[in-house]
């Protein structure tokens, strides 16, 4: 059943949908790729079609695009399924007689009458940048996904890039391994092959205590991104407090004018120079605490009142935990934000963002098997470490995240997929259930 | 419950602080009452005196829950759904697990179905002191055919664990009833075309029952009500689970309303909900790692979003391992410490040889060193540094975990590692590496960088310990 479609047929393919990565994309030949039939908008399968050379993976994952619209054949009803159900007139019963009709109706949340901030990242020429396009975060007026209002714009993810080699999980290491010395391939990879929305790039490098890379040197790796991909970027520095301010700082000089995010402010090291550095050379702050709420109103009031930055240069990182690991504490934290927000509270009607990468961390994600011996056996560890990212992002998102940052491309096309499916914007056809019982699968 | 205050409680209690429930006054007891810690029948003059008997029964039904607990199954296994209170779990907290049921199907060869039925019941992942189970088998008629889903329920009902019967064919279903008397089955389902004959069905065998109205919330409640009216007390919700675009986007609406309904007061559609993420392996996905991740994805919206049940069909590692962990995530008690008291612990009898390790406090973080080195048989010094309930790469980038941290935490522990042992080391976590040259500098001592992972200690130790 399976449906042959030509690489030069694609473009048209996924024109309309939120699938950028094919422009600029050259393909030579036209080479016949076996897709069990892709139907509405499943950016994902770029990623596997276009490049993950790891043969079986990209096998697996590149017949994802099967679910859209294209029964092949698993999971169809059964040749013997059940009739609709022989009712014995023996078995009527005294005691229901006729069906008492009842009306559901469930009122809107009333209480939640704050809009959350809308903040663009990302100027294109209109606004005096050379990005291609903006991505605008933030809006809701109820939590995501929910009925009570229309969420205005879906949620987005940034892949990460580092500034040097790095020890990376080895499910995620296969897809970037060739590009790992050169950030600007690295960047592009992301964009053309995984559809990344944004990139971020990490200038590690620069810890005094791994290479110690001077801001200035570091400042060009960020050129070298901005130019390499004309998708918006966020910034992030090493996570040294002393260091990062000067990075950061040095790194929005050389990017004046094409609003990036800069990656973090926090308590702990001087926020107020990389506010300032925000305001300066017009890029946004990414306020960072960690899993304390009311620790993410103080940095947020900062940020306003001493450093007056805009309201609409705000985004929030509440602090992410890998699921196992915390992500309750993650999960309820952005939850209660949220909620607070919707509520009225001033300090934190802001768009969030979610290290998501941090679920590598997990060891369900990559460790060969179970250290404990009574566990039941945990698999390969190839397919357990890209749903452990899914799962730790989509519980987020349900949260009220709406930036997420990510690594592995299979977590990126299938969390894409499920929060544009939960967002509205996935069409597909109807798939009728009623039959469920005799399906064979 | 329809009351939040302890003195709402206390009202309908004897006021006599006698004691005999293990606290100290009336008050005490209504407040475990009002968090759901406690319960009236541990109160034992409430329960026998008879003058009492108004006020117990007013307060028992103060205090329900605003959802129905239902319980599949019976003995050990029993699964308790529903519940619940709120609809965000730091309200208060969630109530009884998302229970996950997995297919079999009475058309499999006897091998197969008692292997995978054995494959449910042994599942176990060690989480924090515990196991995370799989909760029950959900037995498909797919072969309509009473005699061949009778024999296939006295199969699966040898190994113990809860079961729901699914079958829309009332003579099927009570066949099975039939074969597995007195094991409380969930009865899957009551629909618009044999809500009559499957809801005697219920009544008959006084078994749990489901009624089911694909996207149609009006017909749900109906149902729902008819069945309440005539009796049955023991009702969830199945609203039909959509596996792609706008279908599963409606799902995801259905199960909101729904909940938002029976928590503020709706108490005709007040009961668990069922989902059916195995509806992913009917949307035409070729592959089946692909059909399993959606499956999982499916999982982990209703799992959140309150879905109370779900019956699923992936039992691959990469499916069950992250939909135990995330409905442990989701129900997990947000009210519990984030972090252990700071200190030295003892894993085993360790003497001045045994290497001495730190983590931080944060509990996740500490019980899971813990338990990697008591489960290999590690015998040591481990020492929970507060860094305010942070985990340990968190609490370096943060600046909660430093080298006067650690330092002051074994002051604090009275624990000197000059006299109190004889090597003068500390192997310290992976991810902490670059506190290493300020340690042995601040604490005068060895420093060994231990791995990144605590899984990983047994085979660090036997390359590394004891020191040269």
């Amino acid at each position: 059943m399976a449906k042959k479609v030509k690489l030069s047929e694609m473009t048209d393919m996924f024109k309309g949908m939120d699938i950028l990565s094919l422009e600029g994309v050259t393909i030579e030949g036209d080479i016949e790729i076996d897709l069990s039939g892709l139907g509405g908008g499943f950016d994902p399968m770029l990623a596997a079609i276009l490049g993950q050379e790891s043969a079986v993976l990209a096998q697996h994952f590149g017949r994802l695009a099967g679910m859209f619209g294209y029964p092949v054949g698993m999971g169809a009803p059964a040749a013997s399924a059940p009739a609709a159900p022989a009712i014995s007139p023996a078995l009527a019963a005294p005691k229901l007689r006729d069906l008492i009709p009842a009306k559901f109706d469930v009122a809107n949340i009333a209480e939640w009458t704050t809009q959350i901030q809308e903040v663009p990242i990302g100027n294109t020429s209109a606004d005096g940048g050379t990005r291609g396009k903006q991505v605008m975060l933030g809006g809701e007026k109820a939590l995501p996904f929910y009925f009570d209002a229309p969420m205005p714009n879906r949620n987005q993810v940034t892949i990460d890039v580092f500034d040097m080699r790095i020890g990376l999980a080895k499910s995620v290491k296969e897809n970037y391994d060739e590009v790992m010395d050169s950030p600007g391939e690295w960047a592009k990879k992301n964009v053309d092959k995984f559809n990344a929305d944004m990139i971020t790039i990490h200038l590690i490098s620069t810890d005094p205590l791994v290479k110690d890379t001077s801001a200035k040197d570091a400042a060009k790796t960020v050129e070298e991104v901005l130019q390499a991909v004309d998708v918006p970027i966020a910034i992030g520095g090493s996570g040294n407090p002393q260091k990062d301010p000067e990075v950061l700082a040095k790194a929005a000089e050389v990017s004046e004018g094409e609003r990036c995010l800069l990656a973090s402010a926090s308590l702990n090291l001087d926020y107020s120079k990389i506010a300032e550095a925000a305001l300066k050379y017009d890029h946004d702050v990414l306020s960072w605490t960690q899993l304390d709420m009311n620790a993410q109103k103080e940095l947020n009031r900062k940020l306003m009142k001493q450093c007056n930055v805009p309201r609409d240069r705000i985004i929030m990182d509440p602090t992410t935990a890998a699921l196992g690991y915390g992500l309750d504490y993650a999960y309820t934290n952005m939850e209660r934000i949220r909620l607070a927000a919707l509520m009225g509270d001033e300090e934190l009607t802001f768009p969030m963002s979610s290290g998501t990468t941090n679920a590598w961390g997990a060891r369900e994600s990559w460790m060969v098997s179970s250290p404990l011996g009574q566990d039941s056996d945990w698999g390969p560890r190839e397919y357990r470490g890209p749903i452990w990212e899914i799962v730790t992002g989509l519980s987020l998102a349900i949260a009220g995240n709406d930036l997420f940052m990510m690594m592995h491309p299979t977590s990126v096309a299938v969390l894409k997929h499920i929060t544009q499916t939960l967002f509205g914007m996935v069409e597909a056809e109807p798939v009728d259930i009623a039959s469920w019982i005799g399906a064979e699968v | 419950m329809k009351i939040n205050s302890p003195l709402e409680a206390y009202k309908y209690l004897p006021q006599t602080n006698c004691g005999e429930c293990g606290e100290p006054t009336c008050m005490a007891f209504a407040s475990k009452l009002i968090d759901r810690s406690g319960k009236t029948e541990n109160c034992p003059p409430l329960i026998k005196e008879k003058k009492y008997a108004k006020k117990l029964a007013e307060l028992d039904r103060l205090l329900a829950p605003e959802i129905r607990q239902v319980t599949i199954g019976v003995g050990e296994r029993a699964a308790n759904i529903g519940g619940d209170d709120v609809l965000y779990r730091h309200k208060l907290t969630f109530f009884n697990k998302t229970k996950m049921f997995f297919d079999v199907s009475d058309n499999m060869e006897e091998a197969a179905l008692i292997e995978r039925v054995k494959k449910i019941a042994d599942f176990k992942k060690f989480y924090v002191g515990r196991n995370l189970l799989l909760d029950g088998v959900a037995i498909k008629a797919a072969s309509n055919d009473p005699a061949k889903f009778a024999a296939a329920v006295k199969k699966v009902a040898e190994i113990g664990l809860p079961m729901i019967f699914c079958s829309f064919n009332p003579a099927v279903l009570k066949a099975g009833l039939e074969a597995a008397k007195d094991k409380n089955p969930l009865l899957y389902a009551a629909n618009k075309d044999n809500w009559k004959e499957v809801g005697e069905l219920a009544l008959e065998y006084k078994v749990p029952v489901v009624v089911s109205a694909f996207n149609d919330l009006d017909a749900l409640k109906t149902l729902a009500k008819t069945f309440a009216e005539a009796g049955i007390k023991d009702i969830v919700l199945d609203p039909g689970t959509y596996p792609t675009g706008k279908g599963l986007k409606n799902t995801f609406t259905n199960f909101l309303k729904i909940r938002r309904a029976g928590i503020m007061g709706d108490t005709e559609i007040a009961y668990p909900i069922m989902a059916l993420p195995l509806t992913a392996w009917m949307a035409g996905i070729a592959d089946p790692v692909s059909a399993s991740y959606w499956e999982t994805v499916m999982a982990s919206v209703f799992t959140i979003r309150y879905g109370d049940i779900m019956i699923l069909h992936s039992l691959e590692p990469y499916a069950t391992l992250p939909e135990v962990h995330l409905a442990e995530t989701i129900y997990t008690d947000p009210r519990t410490p984030v972090s252990v008291d700071g200190g030295m612990y003892k894993v085993g009898n360790p003497d001045k040889d045994s290497p001495v390790f730190f983590t931080t406090n944060f509990a996740l973080t500490y019980y899971t060193v813990e338990s990697d080195i008591s489960a290999n048989g590690i015998v040591c010094w481990l020492l929970a540094v507060d860094t305010d309930g942070i985990g340990v790469e968190a609490s370096v980038a943060g600046g909660q975990l430093t080298s006067a941290k650690v330092k002051d935490a074994f002051e604090k522990a009275g624990f000197d590692l000059k006299t109190d042992t004889n090597h003068n080391t500390l192997i310290i976590p992976g991810l902490s590496a670059r506190l290493q040259g300020d340690l042995e500098d601040t604490l005068g001592a060895k420093v060994k960088v231990g791995p990144m992972d605590s899984g990983r200690i047994p085979g660090w130790i036997e390359k590394n310990w004891p020191p040269k």
